[in-house]
């Protein structure tokens, strides 16, 4: 399978194979080619979609406590930030710089002649509006997935017949699962017994983490390496 | 003569037959759907960003809440992930206890299914029947996590305990009589797999029982037979898995084409259906739960005679034994570390699936290297099988549309998530 899809795209070198399936990368022009030759080739026969994932990569590789450097402060290095965690669910807070693309969406796919599945990524170019061309003609399904991943992440899918909000409420502003949007969100709703009605108001709940997200350097897991038993 | 004009209708979110809280806009040509335009969010508790503020063994929790009715198979699509970036083993017995437990999930999904199913389309008896059925498999659940649906009993690495030796009993209350508590009482004298193994004896009576008040029947078939019919291609299209699938007479299920844990090593039959319309789907879904029993007994009799480890020896990732860590620094190190901070993953990326009851599930887990998932996406079966609901229901009448949610079998636990 591997070779075949290189055969079909001998220009793509991104194409690897990573745990049990294969990864392929393809840039937001060439989407719609490469995804009709998926399908359509009967070497790959890529017939299905399982799912579709938006990603948004603003705060990949930083964590809330800083590992990397010993103080006699452990404590009150886990609630102070180090980075935009969600640790003060602070929305003041600026997110790190990055040279790599913000947003992503990653396509599973399934091949059921060939039982085989392929993770196909795409990145959008703008961080400010990212826009994918959709693949709604190609599979029929993903009409929702792209719904979802622009509730969710405000990712805009160039093409889609009817980009609503699908998950969250009527009325919702921003995007809730993108990094910089708050875990416990920006408004509350309760109702109003003078007013009789539900009134929308500020969230009034102190944030708490009580594990911050930290990431070790584990010797077990060298890059590209299965992990090794060890016998401490 | 009046003239007929096209209205919408509102169905839910408060409705019985919306199995949660679906809301559904139809528009109406007198009593025939044109389009149904479903609502969907109203359940939305962003499980998946939740998963990314906690530490990995902290979300097993909320799998369970995604399909309520079917536990156990979410944690394991979940487990299933983590495992494949850690690549840690998990031992046999384990294996064979998640595969035992998956099945019993499925007879517990699809009873539930075929209760509410036939109770949207007029069938009291069979609610019933199936509760009936569901109330033992859920003392399984109790038995072995101590609570009877949200059971967080699955591990990376294994299970979190073994089986217990004995099924905890009933007492005379003011709901059960003596004789009563005595009667439910007498199966469940011995461990937990006798209780089982006798319970597989029985099922197949039971499901013989639903087939005498169901297959033959000439209102079910009228409500079902040829009844959101869909083509082997549109299925694939539509991005059906599952029942779903296969009632569409396409012959695909994982634990067939991608087995996982033991399903390579046991017996069973995929059923097929050959119209894929309603009744073909039911008529799947009841040989399903037949081959599951056929599962379990099967899980059982290799249960019984190979006692062993039920959760992987590497404790940086499952704790270790209480009494070592009484008297070995290692072992409280590990311990301690395992439930303040949690495991690291390492970088990368994995998609794991499984053979839900209602199609695959899947976990596309992101790690960056953390102690918590990067981002977790759950590919709910539900959700792709909603969004079909508009072409199925296209040209049926407004009362086939409560057929259609049935076989659909829709949760909103998983769509919303």
């Amino acid at each position: 399978m591997l070779e075949a899809l290189r055969s079909a795209f001998p220009d793509n070198a991104s194409i690897q194979q990573s745990l049990d399936l294969i990864v392929m990368d393809v840039a937001p022009a060439d989407l719609i080619a490469v995804a009709t030759e998926l399908r359509d080739n009967d070497t790959l026969a890529f017939s299905q979609l399982s799912d579709l994932a938006g990603v948004d990569y603003a705060t990949y590789g930083h964590d809330e406590w800083a590992t990397d450097t010993e103080n006699n402060a452990s404590f009150s290095r886990a609630v102070n930030a180090a980075s935009t965690g969600s640790l003060t669910f602070n929305t003041g807070l600026e997110l790190p710089a990055s040279d790599r693309p913000r947003f992503l969406v990653a396509y599973h796919l399934l091949s059921l002649d060939h039982n085989m599945r392929l993770r196909l990524r795409c990145a959008a170019a703008d961080d400010a509006m990212p826009v994918i061309p959709s693949v709604i003609a190609i599979w029929n399904n993903a009409n929702w997935y792209e719904r979802e991943a622009f509730d969710l992440f405000g990712i805009l899918f160039d093409g889609h017949p009817d980009l609503r909000r699908i998950l969250t409420d009527y009325g919702f502003t921003g995007h809730p699962f993108r990094k910089d949007f708050p875990l416990i969100g920006n408004v509350e709703m309760r109702y109003d017994s003078v007013k009789e009605r539900v009134v929308y108001e500020p969230v009034s709940i102190e944030p708490r983490v009580l594990v911050p997200r930290v990431i070790r350097e584990d010797s077990r897991y060298v890059a590209g390496e299965t992990p090794k038993k060890d016998d401490a | 003569m009046p003239e007929i004009r096209n209205y919408t209708l509102n169905f839910g979110p408060q409705h019985p037959a919306a199995h949660g809280v679906l809301r559904l806009v139809l528009e109406m040509d007198g009593e025939v759907v044109e389009r149904a335009d479903p609502h969907i969010g109203l359940l939305h508790r962003g499980t998946e960003k939740l998963a990314e503020s906690k530490p990995y063994n902290q979300s097993i929790g909320y799998m369970d809440r995604l399909d309520y009715v079917s536990m156990m198979c979410n944690e394991h699509g979940y487990v299933l992930a983590i495992e494949k970036l850690l690549g840690v083993e998990v031992p046999l017995r384990a294996q064979y206890i998640r595969v035992m437990f998956d099945e019993i999930t499925r007879i517990l999904n699809h009873l539930m299914w075929l209760g509410a199913h036939g109770l949207d389309i007029g069938a009291m008896t069979v609610f019933l029947y199936c509760f009936r059925e569901r109330e033992d498999l859920m003392d399984c659940y109790e038995a072995v996590s101590g609570a009877r649906m949200h059971a967080t009993y699955y591990r990376p690495g294994g299970v979190a305990r073994d089986l217990p030796d004995r099924m905890p009993q009933y007492e005379a209350s003011r709901f059960t009589s003596k004789s009563a508590a005595a009667k439910l009482n007498e199966t469940r004298q011995g461990s937990m797999l006798d209780f089982i193994d006798d319970f597989t004896q029985r099922f197949p009576k039971y499901v013989d029982e639903y087939e005498t008040l169901l297959t033959d029947n000439r209102i079910w078939k009228q409500r079902t037979v040829g009844i959101g019919v869909v083509t082997p291609e549109r299925a694939l299209q539509l991005g059906f898995t599952g029942p779903m699938l296969r009632g569409s007479n396409v012959e695909w299920d994982l634990r067939k084409k991608q087995p996982y844990e033991v399903y390579d090593q046991l017996d069973f039959d995929i059923p097929v259906g050959t119209n894929g319309d309603s009744y073909d789907r039911y008529l799947v879904r009841v040989e399903e739960m037949r081959q599951s029993n056929r599962i379990i007994k099967q899980c059982v009799d290799w249960l019984r005679v190979n006692p062993g480890p039920v959760l992987t020896e590497d404790h940086k990732i499952a704790p270790p034994r209480r009494g070592d860590m009484k008297g070995d620094m290692e072992s409280l190190i590990h311990h301690f570390k395992l439930f303040t901070e949690g495991f690291c993953l390492p970088e990368g990326e994995a998609y794991a699936a499984v053979e839900h009851p209602k199609g695959e599930f899947g976990c596309f887990l992101i790690s960056d290297g953390a102690n918590k998932p990067y981002r977790l996406k759950v590919r709910a079966p539900g959700f792709t099988h909603l969004a079909s609901l508009d072409e199925m229901a296209r040209g049926h009448m407004l009362s086939d549309v409560v057929a259609l949610i049935g076989t659909q079998d829709i949760v909103f636990g998983e769509i919303d998530r």
